[in-house]
């Protein structure tokens, strides 16, 4: 795919020149900051910003907390104490890191929304995509890891619940179980290896983010139009863009520090309304809480997990057919998994040839009624299984697959779509019209 | 946020054991204006003193504070004692096993509060946070947002919420208790009226007295409140200045992006 095209990075001075010619890392990172990105972006793209920024906080605030860490059952509850009370700073250092968390997940919801309405998973932006959700399923791992290592009474269950779906796999289920935890139960060996993948993985992602940014630097930004920037020379491909340094750095700081007040503020403020109180009690493998919740973030694929009972005809077919291999909670397994599977598969399950959704007018009614089911199942995750909340659940679960394996590929037939604008230059042009002349010319 | 539960889930998944008592119902919980509730509030060192000499002469009888260092007493932000004060409490409030010395030895600035003594009641370093889930209609936390209310209303609720009655249920007494959850504790009404003296002479009825352990074990708890207040109010007031700075260097930077247009 050819870039947009743009003046390419000329080394001025003798030792520039010197060093590019044999590591042209400068030329990299001009080529990475000055892309020409679309000028008319708005507020929906500011996320991945603060994405990045979520990582390099996570990664290092969690680098300072794992030198006072111990990662032993015994003593992990009374390190983390040991770093709220005496380390220097490092009930603040705690506290960042635990919304960090919240900031990482809220923002990146946004980020996939914003997706899934422009329609930036389409073609050409798949591997893109692909690489997000990708991302977005380490940070549920790394996430949920993290959650175990204060050994609160919540991050022992939550350990013993999630591990517990890997049981529910047919025949081979205890033995990955007992694998994965190094054990027939969540203890010191489970305890020691996610806090080892808890270190290992926001590495992980902070490379596939690189690929990430390169996917799409390659392809170009996609914009609220959908349309793409004009190639045909620099001069007419810099009349839709401006280079992202300076422009969009200083939008995307002004909005990082925007979000950073609200965050500053719950972190000081009300650090642990967020969480789980039982986690400031020490794990107890006697005593099962009377309520077992994930992190709030995880509660829409929670909620997804168990919307499938053995009363659900689906699941009685399911266990039917396959003589008992797929029973309810093997059901509720694939179905999360599934949820997530399905928003992987969106370019090739998204038949419209219009790419934003402000030209779909169907679309946007199913868009908005998707984010709403997102909120609901969210809201359904946190009530306790019995009615009405469980056939709530089913209904809002059901919308989920529906919109994606059913309405996105039969709106690309039926629907009538609004016409998109020529270029990026005419929809911006129109914007900042409306904005700063009402009074039309007569 | 979410308090609310999942126990039906899980046993239909086959997944957790059976929850070790069935909850019945949310007590009640009465608000109380704390001193340290809000953006700006703070702890009172009079009202954490007391409530430490409550803790002390009641609490401490059963409960522990393993988590909590003696030297901390001094902290600014905290009970606020001198440094002297701090070592002479110890020394002479409490005793704690050394084993270099294989004998209980008066306790030192550095040696934290003893573990609880009756194994059966927990530690209380935590509880105030422990405790704080139970409030806001429908598990929404609401309560917890807009009165601030949290684990030392729980907790001074829980000492003043006794009915008097009490029942025997497989060999342990059980007290009614309008505050826990289940209505049924296990621990006797723990204060009354003028149980403990104050030295200044300060209201010592039951409702006084379970306001300051309850203050007093919110510190235990949360320890650096303070701090992390102040760095909060810190990094918002300045991010809210840098974010200003920032809009202002975007408009500008855009206003030429946006006149290009008009000139052409």
């Amino acid at each position: 795919m050819a870039g947009i095209p743009h003046d390419s990075y000329e080394p001025k001075s003798a030792a520039a020149k010197w060093f590019h010619s044999r590591l042209p890392v400068l030329g990299l990172l001009h080529a990475t900051l000055t892309i020409p990105t679309p000028k008319n972006l708005n507020w929906w793209w500011i996320w991945g910003i603060v994405l990045t920024f979520c990582l390099a906080l996570q990664i290092a605030t969690g680098i300072v907390l794992a030198m006072h860490y111990t990662p032993h059952v015994d003593l992990a509850f009374a390190s983390i104490e040991h770093i709220m009370r005496n380390v220097n700073g490092g009930h603040m250092i705690r506290y960042l890191h635990m919304n960090g968390a919240s900031l990482f997940f809220f923002a990146v919801y946004l980020h996939i929304f914003r997706s899934l309405y422009y329609g930036s998973y389409k073609e050409p932006r798949e591997i893109t995509w692909i690489i997000g959700i990708l991302i977005y399923v380490l940070m549920m791992g790394t996430a949920f890891m993290g959650y175990v290592l204060p050994w609160g009474q919540m991050s022992f269950w939550g350990a013993t619940v999630i591990t517990g779906l890997f049981g529910a796999i047919p025949f081979v289920g205890e033995s990955i179980q007992t694998w994965l935890l190094g054990g027939p139960a969540v203890d010191n060996a489970t305890l020691n290896r996610f806090f080892s993948l808890h270190y290992l993985l926001p590495f992980v992602i902070a490379g596939l983010v690189v690929v990430h940014i390169w996917a799409f630097h390659t392809t170009g930004n996609n914009n609220p139009t959908g349309v793409e920037v004009r190639r045909d020379s620099k001069e007419i491909a810099a009349r839709d863009t401006v280079p992202f340094w300076p422009y969009y750095v200083m939008k995307d700081l002004f909005a990082l520090a925007v979000i950073l007040a609200v965050f500053f503020a719950i972190v000081g403020f009300m650090p642990n309304y967020l969480g789980h109180p039982d986690n400031y009690i020490e794990a107890n493998p006697l005593a099962t809480p009377a309520h077992i919740v994930p992190e709030w973030y995880f509660l829409p694929f929670y909620a997804i997990l168990r919307a499938f009972t053995a009363d659900v005809w689906v699941v009685m077919f399911a266990d039917w057919i396959t003589g008992g291999v797929v029973n309810a909670k093997f059901f509720g397994v694939l179905a999360m998994f599934g949820a997530i599977a399905v928003m992987a598969l969106t370019p090739w399950l998204d038949t419209s040839s219009t790419r934003s959704g402000r030209y779909r007018p169907s679309f946007k009614w199913w868009f908005w009624l998707l984010a709403a089911d997102f909120v609901v199942l969210t809201w359904c995750g946190a009530q306790p299984a019995e009615w009405p909340y469980s056939t709530i659940s089913l209904i809002a679960t059901a919308y989920w697959f529906a919109y994606f394996l059913v309405i996105l590929p039969l709106l690309g037939v039926v629907e009538r779509t609004e016409e998109e604008p020529e270029s990026i230059e005419a929809d911006f042009d129109a914007a900042h019209d409306e904005a700063s002349a009402p009074a039309p010319a007569e | 946020m979410i308090r609310t539960t999942v126990i039906a889930a899980l046993a239909a998944l086959g997944i957790s054991a059976t929850p070790a008592g069935a909850a019945g119902g949310d007590g009640h919980v009465e608000d109380v204006a704390f001193s340290f509730e809000g953006v700006f509030g703070s702890y009172d060192a009079n009202q954490l003193q007391r409530g430490l000499k409550v803790y002390t002469e009641v609490c401490a009888s059963c409960h522990g504070l393993e988590h909590v260092p003696f030297r901390t007493l001094a902290d600014v932000g905290g009970p606020h004692f001198t440094e002297a004060e701090a070592r002479a409490y110890a020394a002479q409030s409490f005793e704690v096993f050394d084993p270099e010395l294989d004998d209980l030895r008066p306790a030192k600035p550095t040696d934290h509060f003893p573990e609880s003594v009756v194994p059966s009641a927990p530690d209380l370093s935590l509880m105030a946070k422990a405790r704080a889930g139970f409030h806001g209609p429908y598990g929404t936390g609401l309560n917890q947002l807009f009165k601030g209310m949290g684990g030392p209303e729980y907790i001074a609720s829980v000492i003043t919420g006794y009915t008097g009655n009490q029942k025997t249920e497989a060999g342990a007494t059980l007290y009614e208790n309008e505050a826990f959850p289940g209505g049924w504790i296990a621990m006797a009404p723990p204060l009354e009226d003028g149980l403990v003296e104050f030295d200044d002479g300060h209201a010592n009825d039951l409702h006084h007295m379970a306001e300051d352990v309850a203050a007093f074990l919110m510190w235990t708890a949360e320890p650096k409140m303070m701090a992390r207040k102040q760095a909060g109010l810190v990094g918002v007031i300045f991010l809210i200045l840098l974010a200003l700075l920032l809009f202002l260097s975007n408009k500008t930077l855009w206003a030429a992006i946006k006149d290009r247009k008009r000139e052409t």
